[in-house]
């Protein structure tokens, strides 16, 4: 029953129509959602200086035909410097989210199918993680090995993987107590086989969703970092890092500071908007 | 389970059990989250006595101090004895700050409470209008429109919101000081000014998440048969939402409100900084900075500790305001 339900739904969602039917909200996000995709491949080449290039003769300059988004604290071009800054914040964001819900998935699959006692000790282990909040579990780890950029993918990765695997148990438990599952059972089917043939193809809509969210609050958590000097260290830049390094202009109300701001808000904002549209399961309650 | 208890006292006993079970599980989960900050924090190889030495040092200088302070004992009777350090109110000494870390955290906490507790007091009555508003509007333009706002609002990074009241409020219309320092001497007023930036700041970051929580708590109450009942008796909308319904979305929206509270942990990250505010948030940052481990860790444990009684206050809540719970 259910998996006809979900099988409508994904009809829906690769049928070429499902854009067009999105809300006005869910356009605007998708929009932005496309938009900051292509800034994050083909930024670097679209960039109109050399993102290290003191490019302006004055530090902190306003908006300017030559120099659109003006120039940040060192003279350098801020619509140069944001367009190579995305691909950190989007890039690594992303990796980080894949890893951690692709992992989160997997160890809730095993809990689902495992005995007993090894899917209790996973979520006692996994409770744990989720009773420290993020931002504080982020200092810690940075503090105890670093923050190279390899080590910031690990560190976001393992901090929300708890969330992804909460989400993905719940599903996993009940889906495992279905019919086809049972079937499937008796039929003598190894438990990979059910976990990836029967199980999982029935969760996807949600965890995608869920991915969604786990993009967001990775870019903020990986932001705030470099905001806080703890990311990603120069001479990369992210957005986050870009808001951090411009922080004396704020005085003076420069876009230096303001445009990655705002562009790390249409990112996050527009992602949110985007999951929040699409079409969700049936009996969903919250709005 | 025994047999089922009638009266109204062993009613209240279950009660008890319930939220003695609670608390266990909340001390349990508190200390398992000391481990794994204590394994986390010792990851990296080398240790104080070496950093307290410097490279120069003789390995019998650094052998000596290590057994001074207890280096050299294994993992377990290191983590055992910080324990009861923390438990007893002496989380070690910092070797950066060469004092102890109880004294540093003494002189940074009260400030971190009263940012917490004014933002709480600005963020919840504005969260639970905003909430209830748009939910007796359910579907409405107004609802509509406070629904994308909120859920935009959620994405917004801690920084920019921060940036954005500054430009407005100390560089535009030159009312409020951008940096805040905590008066020495005045009143009440001068520490309002002083600090309304960061409550600012802090009350939008998790307004958003709250409002958006209590107005599904009343949706979701909104459904149910005594509403429609009360609704054909002809109760009005604002009788029917203030006297019928929240009195039963009680439990979900306290719960609502823990949640988003535990936002303020996060956000103070990144608030504290940006103006500079002397609180246990931006000490913690500075602790990272300075890679001072003692005070890094006994900060992880207030926060982590803010966060499990924030969670078990919303649980008691719901536990209490469940009649068929206390009368079992």
């Amino acid at each position: 029953m259910s998996a006809i339900v979900e099988k409508k739904q994904a009809e829906g969602l690769a049928s070429p129509g499902w854009a067009a039917r999105l809300p006005l909200a869910g356009k605007v996000g998708l929009g932005l959602v496309i938009f900051w995709i292509a800034t994050a491949i083909a930024g670097p080449w679209l960039a109109p200086y050399d993102p290290g290039a003191f490019a302006h003769q004055d530090v902190f300059a306003g908006f300017g035909a030559a120099h659109w988004l003006g120039s940040d604290y060192l003279g350098r071009d801020v619509l140069s410097r944001v367009l190579s800054g995305a691909r950190y914040s989007v890039g690594l964001a992303a990796a980080a989210a894949i890893a951690a819900s692709c992992t989160g998935t997997g160890l809730a699959l095993i809990a689902a199918l495992a005995p007993r006692w090894l899917d209790e000790l996973l979520s006692r282990f996994i409770d744990t993680l989720i009773s420290i909040p993020s931002k504080i579990f982020a200092l810690v780890l940075v503090a105890a090995v670093g923050s190279s950029l390899l080590l910031l993918f690990l560190i976001a990765a393992f901090i929300y993987i708890p969330g992804a695997y909460r989400i993905a148990r719940s599903q996993a438990v009940n889906l495992a107590q279905m019919d086809y599952v049972q079937v499937a059972r008796t039929r003598g089917e190894k438990a990979a086989y059910i976990a990836i043939r029967e199980i999982l193809p029935n969760m996807l809509h949600p965890m995608l969703a869920d991915f969604g969210l786990r993009f967001v609050f990775i870019v903020l958590l990986l932001s705030g970092l470099s905001f806080l000097g703890l990311g990603v260290q120069p001479p990369d830049a992210d957005l986050g890092s870009l808001v951090r390094e411009n922080i004396s202009g704020l005085g003076e109300g420069a876009p230096a500071i303001l445009v990655p701001a705002l562009a790390i808000a249409t990112l996050t904002v527009g992602v949110n908007l985007l999951i929040d549209a699409l079409p969700r399961r049936r009996g969903s309650k919250e709005g | 389970m025994a047999a089922p208890p009638t009266s109204r006292e062993s009613g209240n006993a279950f009660l008890l059990i319930l939220l003695a079970k609670r608390v266990a599980s909340g001390l349990l989960t508190l200390f398992l989250v000391s481990l794994v900050v204590f394994i986390i924090s010792g990851l990296l190889p080398g240790d104080a006595a070496q950093e307290m030495l410097g490279q120069s040092a003789t390995p019998e200088a650094v052998a000596a101090l290590r057994q001074q302070m207890g280096l050299d004992q294994p993992a377990a009777v290191r983590f055992l004895r910080w324990l009861a350090g923390l438990l007893g109110g002496d989380p070690g000494f910092s070797l950066v700050a060469n004092m102890p870390v109880a004294d540093i955290i003494a002189s940074r906490l009260p400030n971190s409470l009263i940012l917490a507790a004014l933002s709480t007091l600005v963020a919840v009555p504005l969260a639970l209008t905003i909430g209830i508003t748009s939910a007796m509007r359910q579907g409405g333009r107004l609802d509509r429109a406070l629904n994308t706002t909120t859920l935009a609002m959620v994405a917004l990074p801690e920084f920019l919101i921060a940036t954005i009241a500054v430009l407005i409020f100390a560089v535009e219309l030159r009312w409020l000081p951008s940096i805040a320092l905590v008066p020495a001497q005045g009143g009440f007023l001068d520490l309002l000014r002083a600090l309304a930036m960061p409550i600012l700041s802090l009350s939008i970051i998790v307004v958003a998440q709250m409002a958006r929580m209590t107005r599904a708590a009343i949706i979701a109450q909104l459904g149910l048969p005594y509403v429609e009942m009360a609704r054909l008796k002809g109760v009005s909308p604002a009788r029917l939402v203030l006297v019928h319904v929240l009195p039963n979305a009680i439990a979900p929206i306290v719960n609502a409100m823990a949640l988003s509270l535990s936002y303020l942990l996060g956000g103070a990250v990144i608030v504290e900084t940006i103006f500079n505010y002397p609180g246990l948030a931006s000490l913690m940052v500075n602790a990272v900075t300075s890679r001072d481990m003692p005070l890094l860790q006994a900060c992880a444990m207030i926060f982590c500790c803010a966060y499990l009684s924030l969670v078990l206050i919303a649980d008691t809540v719901a536990i209490l305001a469940n009649p068929r719970l206390r009368n079992r």
